[in-house]
């Protein structure tokens, strides 16, 4: 008869927010994978109906302390959607900048603070702060330059309050600008360090087929807009999302899982990016891929960190070149007066494609409002990943196991509370 | 020795606002060579703070088991107080007992870092203070008042 046994992860570390992962195994076939989210829901669709569609950015900015940019664009570009307002020139430059900021934060946060830790056996930031003080200096003196971005276009660095359905409330002066460049040309030095640092570590081979989805535009990397594509054929605009992709409750979340209708799970984040957009990035970027020894596209997950550091290096130096070639916008925003309609607005937050939707009706109230973050879509690709995964390693003692599994989970740096959402891991082997 | 006192915490989750509302009293009464800060999301950005200061003193609101409204005083300086820290609330990632040892691992911690841990009683979103944790305010203030004033560190 063959043996079972259970692995329960009940309070997963280094993720963001509340879950749990559990596997079930009979022998040696694993029966059933569930990363189960367990915060609250917390009704921030519900909060936005009432509301001033003027109030969006700032509402949905406390989505998550660590992304807070992302939901504000997703935001604003919804809603200028429904009033039928384009944002161009400078201003739509400027908010490019500030989703270079986040991409920085965020990156290297995950880089060093969560994800390095797994590849180098420990089991925090502090016990590899201990080992090489310099290294972890270097990854907060590069997260603090995103911050910097952020502070000084979003106002704060936390939870920007200066970003507006139409632009900003404020412009910051030019010799702001000129002395964050300045920072940001030390900063691409720690990003191209970063790739040398995170190239030396050892990645299991776990190279899976998946369909990545993200955003496309012709001439740039992707941040705040174009079309939604995939490698499946998927060549859509954020207008027709709804077409393609479904939200479904699952029994053991309290997020919603997203699908594509035609062909079920799918994944969105820095692999889909930059196997999509190879292309588009900046030669230095470029370079530092190809010293990482990527390719144009990646397939494995535990290689999220090198996309990411890679993705690093793009940010900033996208940040200097929009610092450099921008100028100061007139008015620190256009006008959107309010009008009766639907918006529907994806940009790519750090951990991928954000979707929002939002009906508005004639004096800018808010009916309706669909949030869709990265880490809902991305569940049903993290659990089937996991069911590959274990399969090769199914007779490993459950304290290495375990380990491993929840490493192929913060491949993903889930943001379970933006998706609603804290891990806890559970194996139960029969 | 200057002074500086890190209120850390979220206005939008009840007893957790405690942090920032003993920053609000203190900026009120003005307390000479007391520099004030806030940590509200992203607590790696004490690190900063604690840059060529010579006294830091933190306060956050805790879950440790302890009856609601609980003070506690911890002295950081002396040795890892991790087992202690992690009852400190936090909503993100990297909490403030990681922040702490990764300074102390880095070489940054000041030279005396004193925390006060007020025990909660509730985080959900949008309520304010529950009434055993206001009850607790006058006197954790209190207590950090005298620590300011006290010249010598303990």
């Amino acid at each position: 008869m063959a043996e079972g046994r259970n692995i329960k992860v009940d309070y997963m570390a280094r993720v963001e927010g509340e879950g749990a992962l559990d596997i079930s195994i009979e022998g040696n076939v694993v029966k059933d994978v569930k990363l189960k989210i367990f915060e609250p829901p917390r009704f921030f669709e519900a909060f936005l109906r009432g509301r001033s569609f003027m109030e969006s950015p700032d509402i949905t900015a406390r989505i998550c302390g660590i992304c807070p940019v992302a939901y504000q664009m997703s935001a604003v570009h919804a809603m200028e959607d429904a009033c039928g307002v384009q944002v161009t020139g400078p201003l739509r430059a400027l908010r490019r900048l500030l989703y270079c900021g986040e991409w920085i934060e965020s990156h290297v946060l995950h880089i060093y603070m969560l994800h390095a830790p797994d590849f180098l056996g420990k089991h925090s930031v502090v016990e590899l702060a201990a080992e090489h003080p310099e290294i972890i200096q270097r990854g907060l003196r590069l997260k603090k330059t995103g911050n910097e971005i952020v502070a000084l276009l979003g106002g704060r660095e936390i939870h920007p309050i200066n970003v507006r359905v139409g632009g900003f409330y404020k412009i910051p002066g030019k010799r702001e600008f000129t002395e964050l460049a300045e920072r940001l040309k030390v900063a691409r030095d720690d990003a191209l360090a970063t790739v040398e640092w995170v190239k030396g570590f050892h990645f299991p081979d776990f190279e899976q087929d998946y369909e990545f989805v993200c955003l496309s535009h012709p001439d740039e990397y992707p941040f705040n807009e174009g079309r939604i594509i995939s490698n499946r054929g998927l060549d859509i605009t954020a207008q027709e999302y709804h077409d393609h992709f479904a939200e479904e409750h699952v029994e053991h979340s309290t997020a919603l899982h997203c699908r594509l209708k035609a062909r079920g799970n799918y994944m969105v984040g820095p692999l889909a990016r930059y196997s999509l957009n190879y292309d588009k990035l900046s030669p230095l970027a470029k370079q530092a891929a190809a010293s990482a020894g990527l390719g144009t596209s990646c397939n494995n997950q535990f290689k999220s960190i090198l996309v990411r550091a890679v993705e690093v290096v793009y940010a900033v130096d996208e940040a200097i070149r929009i610092i450099e070639s921008t100028e100061r916008p007139e008015r620190p925003y256009v006008d959107v007066p309010a009008r009766a309609g639907t918006g529907l607005a994806s940009t790519e937050a750090p951990r991928g494609m954000l979707h929002h939707t939002y009906t508005l009706d004639s004096n800018g109230v808010i009916e309706f409002a669909q949030i869709i973050p990265p880490t809902s879509q991305n569940q049903a690709t993290i659990e089937n990943d996991l069911r590959h995964f274990i399969v090769p390693r199914v007779s490993l003692p459950d304290a290495d196991l375990q380990w491993q599994c929840e490493q192929a989970v913060r491949n993903y740096d889930p943001c379970i509370s933006c998706s609603t959402h804290f891990l806890k891991l559970t194996v139960d082997r029969r | 020795m200057s002074t500086l006192v890190i209120g850390i915490g979220n206005r939008d989750r009840a007893d957790d606002a405690l942090g920032l509302i003993v920053i609000d009293r203190l900026q009120a009464a003005a307390l000479p060579g007391v520099r004030l800060a806030t940590a509200r999301g992203d607590v790696l950005t004490v690190l900063d703070l604690f840059e060529g200061t010579g006294r830091v003193l933190m306060v956050d609101a805790m879950r440790s088991g302890a009856a609601p409204g609980y003070i506690l005083r911890l002295d950081a300086s002396s040795g890892v107080v991790k087992a202690q820290l992690d009852s400190f609330a936090s909503t993100h990632t990297v909490n403030l007992a990681e922040a702490i040892e990764l300074a102390r691992a880095l070489g940054k911690l000041p030279p005396s870092l004193i925390i006060f841990g007020v025990e909660a009683a509730d985080f959900t979103l949008g309520n304010g203070l529950s009434p055993a944790v206001a009850a607790a305010l006058d006197d954790v203030i209190g207590q950090i008042r005298e620590e300011c004033a006290c010249t010598k560190p303990h």
